[in-house]
């Protein structure tokens, strides 16, 4: 499914005079158009709001063959129990800080490869390099685990045969726990770069050409160009997506780890959601698990709340 | 902040150009490297990829591996059923999202702020795994072919572009003339607004089609059948678990690894393809969707 990615439309544009009289009649002559949404929204509310009613099972015991309604209520006992497991804090942790890295080193990157494209002024090189950069996007989750179990593999893998013709040892990189997140964040890396940063190059397409003008005049550098006029020009679309990616912080990448998830990484690849999946629904463990996923949201929402106020405050852009 | 340097000016430029240049192309060959690697390996003797001799270009030149998957029935079974999930997801996607963003275009619709919100909140919380599969699992579609296509008929990012697009892109008064001449809404959507909005509609295509073609998630906590299985869920199993199991039993051991070696390679260009052949011809609509879902407004 396609993640968010940014969305400074929520608002709404044009609003229109309307009496509160006239309102009914106003519906009835767009009955045509409430007949259309009528089938989307009940898909939203069968497959998003209904979720949501399930979600209650987080403090009961669900038995499948009760039912929701059914199932005796449990309170907090399952929140409890994940607290006190011994892989709460692994589970935590490696949440965490597989997100916070990704933050920290791969969401400037798209950013700093608009700049380049932006800064290369033979236009035909600069389109080479953003279709080449985006091709990787397309490629599945399942092939570029695939091409990384090619690349990395002990004896037969490029990068260990290069190791080796060196005079290196070739490392097992897949099976051990210590290089996981440094794989899983540069090949990341690898696959998105180069579709991430369109939004960022379209934002500096908006940037007003007079301004680099007047700054060249006045003999400003090419770095101080970038420094004061696209980085400003595009802080408003970096301060979205950052939100969005914050929004979705506790998320980032599950099928990609599960896929690359084996026994021996476990202690670094381990997250919750991936636990979820295994603990839910291969063992059938429906009620511990939905409040396992529930705590995950809960800090997830918190966490986009928070970013959210911050950059209101400082900077005037946000999500609403 | 930076300090200006004391070269000159204009010396100072080509420098700067040099050096974003070899970036440039350090990027290109970090891309590209391993996507030519594995075309490379994919037409080569697998004992040479193996020992490690083929870097860039093929080394002796063969095309068992792709004979090898033209009898691999698993991967059929997988491309046909990809197909399916593909072309008919696809289709109920644009239905379910067409109809939905184009009445939530209108400035005249009464109540569609409150509906807006209804949505737009769904990308910020869902219920979580468990619920959703319960979900699904309640409503019997767990081990059909509906459970790949009907959850995820909508994604809201994709409705929201697409309400942008309706919005800004089509003159309001456009629709108010049709109006006027007693054009109903329906006709008004088919005749004016759809066909006015195809680079819209491509970018849908495309993003909804390659989110079925490359999906595996859906089908591996959803889909126990085995005549089931999209693709990507037969990639994995070659790929990621058992290797030496897609390849036929009539080899001997060392063969065996050795053919499920190469078939790799060619697994991966051969489930890669459709894909990247399709995206060349969208390119330029799907820049610009993007670009309307995330600058406007």
């Amino acid at each position: 499914m396609k993640s968010a990615k940014t969305d400074a439309t929520i608002t709404m544009p044009r609003s229109h005079p309307k009496k509160n009289s006239g309102l009914l009649r106003q519906m009835g002559k767009r009955l045509d158009l409430y007949l259309m949404l009528l089938l989307p929204v009940t898909w939203y509310l069968v497959f998003h709001y209904a979720p949501l009613y399930g979600l209650q099972i987080a403090f009961k015991n669900f038995n499948p063959a009760k039912g929701i309604l059914g199932s005796s209520w449990e309170g907090f006992g399952h929140f409890q129990r994940f607290f006190d497991s011994y892989y709460f804090w692994r589970l935590l942790w490696n949440t965490l800080s597989i997100n916070l890295f990704s933050l920290l080193i791969a969401f400037p990157i798209p950013i700093l490869l608009a700049l380049i494209i932006n800064e290369i002024r033979n236009k035909t090189f600069s389109k080479w390099l953003q279709n080449i950069t985006y091709i990787p996007h397309f490629i599945s989750v399942v092939v570029i685990v695939g091409i990384l179990n090619v690349f990395l593999s002990p004896h037969t893998g490029p990068v260990n045969l290069l190791i080796e013709a060196f005079g290196g040892t070739p490392i097992r990189f897949l099976e051990e726990a210590g290089w996981f997140k440094t794989i899983f964040i540069s090949s990341n890396i690898w696959q998105n770069m180069g579709w991430q940063s369109i939004i960022y190059i379209a934002a500096l397409s908006g940037v007003n050409p007079h301004l680099y003008e007047a700054a060249k005049m006045d003999g400003a550098s090419r770095l101080r160009r970038i420094w004061h006029i696209s980085l400003p020009g595009i802080a408003p679309v970096v301060i979205i997506l950052l939100i969005l990616d914050i929004g979705h912080f506790m998320n980032i990448g599950f099928e990609k780890i599960l896929l690359m998830q084996n026994n021996l990484n476990l202690e670094s690849s381990d997250v919750i959601s991936t636990f979820v999946y295994t603990t839910g629904i291969l063992k059938g463990e429906y009620s511990y698990t939905a409040a396992i996923g529930l705590f995950n949201s809960i800090i997830n929402l918190l966490l986009l709340l928070l970013v959210n106020r911050i950059a209101r405050k400082t900077s005037e852009t946000s999500l609403w | 902040m930076s300090k200006q340097p004391t070269l000159q000016a204009s010396s100072n430029e080509r420098i700067f150009d040099v050096i974003i240049y070899i970036i440039a192309s350090i990027i290109i060959i970090a891309v590209l490297y391993p996507l030519i690697f594995i075309v490379s390996a994919s037409f080569s003797d697998p004992t040479k990829v193996l020992n490690g001799e083929v870097w860039l270009l093929p080394k002796g030149l063969t095309l068992d591996a792709y004979t090898n998957i033209l009898h691999n029935e698993k991967i059929w079974l997988g491309y046909r059923n990809t197909i399916f999930y593909t072309v008919v997801g696809t289709v109920i996607n644009i239905i379910m999202t067409v109809l939905a963003a184009y009445p939530l275009s209108r400035p005249d619709l009464p109540g569609r702020n409150v509906i807006m919100v209804f949505i737009t909140l769904t990308m910020f919380f869902s219920g979580g795994l468990i619920p959703t599969y319960l979900l699904v699992k309640n409503l019997g579609m767990v081990d059909t072919m509906w459970a790949l296509i009907i959850p995820g008929a909508i994604a809201t990012y994709n409705l929201i572009v697409m309400r942008t697009y309706f919005q800004s892109s089509i003159p309001w008064e456009l629709q108010e003339a049709a109006h006027m001449d007693g054009c109903s809404n329906w006709r008004l959507l088919l005749s004016i607004i759809l066909p006015l909005s195809k680079p819209i509609l491509a970018v849908m295509v495309l993003f909804y089609a390659v989110g079925h073609w490359n999906s595996f998630f859906n089908a591996l906590i959803y889909i126990r059948n085995e005549n089931l299985h999209p693709l990507q869920l037969v990639l994995r199993e070659i790929l990621l678990i058992s290797q030496s199991d897609a390849v036929d039993g009539s080899l001997g051991l060392e063969d065996k690894i050795l053919l499920a070696e190469s078939i790799k390679y060619a697994v991966i260009i051969v489930s890669s393809l459709p894909v990247l052949l399709m995206y060349p011809f969208v390119q330029r609509h799907f820049v610009k969707g993007v670009m309307i879902g995330s600058i406007k407004g």
